[in-house]
């Protein structure tokens, strides 16, 4: 029975509910159950947000994610107030341009990545995001790279499908970050 | 078939369609606008008519209208745009006609909040406006459910001349989860008997009314329509039962709650507690046969709901207060957890 819990989490604008419909649609591909939750507060206006998804073979109870094994974080505010929620032997994706990582937690591994400093630095405006992604999906097994770049091809809406070399290159930069 | 990934409230809005609606009338609120914008962008392809009323009133009434002339019509909204459609929802049950109404909770009372909730359980199975009349109510549990019963209450709707409402919630408006749209075709009701779609001086005119002085002859109308609730209470009850059979401790919940609960009732089963979930999927008819099946073994009920309980009356009249029926829920918008339902199931196992 393997299911996959995994919180994303960070400011409005950073692109944490289409990082969420990314994982969400890697599921799809390869024929998992999963379900998608956004926050839908007032988060979406600007303010903290987040997004719960969930990838498994059985079908799913709550789709609200409590207790993640994995860990999206983009900035501070959800960094400190996710970090504790994690599973024991669950992993925490963040932003190292953002947060500073602090936490007593020794029974989870944390990967920190200049995210938003690789973006700006290879012209991938607003890709920090998907550079944890690939850095995520580097450090564990939760779809093939062919699946995430299907996904990816899924989610981008046909009207900005330019962008889709962009968020492979991204992919890429996170894989080997 | 091909898996969709949607949002509940694209989904409802996209069954809605296949079902085939052709009048869609809405007014935004949050959690349910998505519905209402996919309403916007695809109903006019599919042939059918999408308009933003100027308030929840002016939408239900558009609704009676569009179903006076035998068309499939919609309107949906959230908590308190549901209340002020009320009167619509009473004059449309008093004049037969079918039309489908979605509630996606959120909390209240007043503007509440905008988070999801159960709290419209009574007001949904209990009365949604004044007088004597009901509405069928479903309660889908999954996005695709929200496809399911859509196109159900468009049909049952229509066999049964009568308002139907999809009970939903934020958490189900709001969330993705893969959907397959089955084959749709959608049964034909001869609606010629009594739609006011046009004499063209060939028949006599078709009056649509909820209007009655004569008490002798309102009370017959209202006779007729019960005949027609005790038919639905015989036939169209629906409920999942799951891990019932030798269960202790019956866990009873609707909606998005009820996956909270099967979770619970999951790590129950790891604990080595007996705890089984029962599930009604109409909330009226309230699926009476099943839960006294369901609770046949069981020495306690308990209800979880996002409301202070609610749908607790109906667990007890329909086992007729057989055995004790406990109540745990979170309100306001918050979600209980499975943990938390897990507590409230040991607690009780150790007191069996």
């Amino acid at each position: 029975m393997a299911t996959t819990e995994i919180l994303l989490a960070g400011f409005g604008g950073q692109g944490i509910l289409f990082a969420g419909k990314i994982l969400a649609y890697c599921g799809l591909m390869d024929n998992k159950e999963l379900s998608w939750l956004p926050s839908y507060g007032p988060e979406m206006r600007g303010g903290t947000c987040n997004c719960s998804v969930t990838i498994s073979d059985d079908p799913i109870g709550s789709p609200l994610v409590l207790t993640p094994h994995l860990l999206i974080a983009m900035n501070q505010p959800s960094f400190d107030k996710f970090v504790s929620c994690v599973r024991p032997g669950g992993k925490v994706f963040f932003d190292s341009t953002m947060i500073e990582p602090e936490t007593d937690r020794t029974d989870i591994e944390l990967y920190g990545i200049p995210s938003q400093q690789m973006a700006d630095d290879n012209n991938l405006k607003g890709g920090s995001n998907i550079i944890l992604l690939g850095k995520l999906l580097k450090e564990t097994n939760i779809c093939s790279l062919e699946t995430m770049q299907k996904a990816i091809e899924k989610v981008v809406p046909p009207k900005k499908a330019a962008l889709i070399p962009n968020n492979f290159k991204a992919i890429d930069l996170g894989m080997n970050a | 078939m091909e898996r969709n990934l949607m949002k509940g409230n694209e989904a409802l809005a996209e069954a809605a369609i296949r079902a085939g609606c052709k009048c869609f009338f809405g007014y935004p609120i949050t959690p349910q606008t998505e519905l209402a914008a996919y309403m916007a962008k695809r109903m006019h392809k599919a042939g059918g008519v999408f308009l933003q009323a100027e308030s929840e009133i002016a939408a239900i009434n558009m609704v009676l209208g569009a179903a006076s002339t035998g068309v499939r019509a919609m309107t949906s909204s959230s908590s308190p745009g549901i209340s002020l459609k009320s009167e619509g929802v009473s004059y449309i049950a008093g004049s037969d006609l079918p039309a489908v109404i979605i509630n996606v909770e959120r909390g209240g009372p007043g503007l509440g909040g905008i988070q999801p909730s159960q709290a419209d359980y009574w007001q949904a199975t209990k009365a949604l406006g004044h007088g004597d009349f009901q509405l069928l109510v479903y309660a889908p549990a999954s996005v695709q459910e929200m496809v399911d019963y859509v196109v159900k209450a468009f049909d049952r709707a229509d066999k049964y001349r009568m308002p139907a409402m999809i009970l939903a919630d934020g958490l189900l408006g709001q969330m993705m989860e893969p959907v397959t749209f089955p084959e749709i075709n959608p049964e034909a009701y001869d609606k010629s008997g009594w739609a006011a779609n046009g004499h063209k001086m060939k028949r006599e005119h078709h009056i649509i009314n909820s209007l009655y002085l004569k008490p002798d002859e309102l009370e017959n109308s209202i006779l007729e329509r019960y005949k027609k609730y005790d038919i639905i209470k015989e036939t169209e009850t629906e409920a999942e039962l799951y891990l019932t059979e030798d269960c202790d401790i019956l866990v009873c919940a609707f909606g998005a709650t009820a996956r909270v609960v099967k979770s619970a009732v999951n790590d129950a089963r790891a604990q080595g507690i007996k705890a089984g979930l029962f599930r009604p999927k109409t909330l009226w008819p309230f699926p009476v046969k099943e839960i006294n099946e369901a609770a046949k073994n069981a020495k306690k009920l308990l209800s979880v709901e996002m409301s202070m309980g609610q749908m607790i009356d109906d667990i007890k009249l329909a086992i007729n207060c057989s055995k004790p029926v406990e109540f745990f829920g979170r309100t306001g918008g918050v979600i209980p957890s499975p943990a938390e339902v897990l507590g409230e199931i040991k607690r009780m196992g150790g007191a069996l």
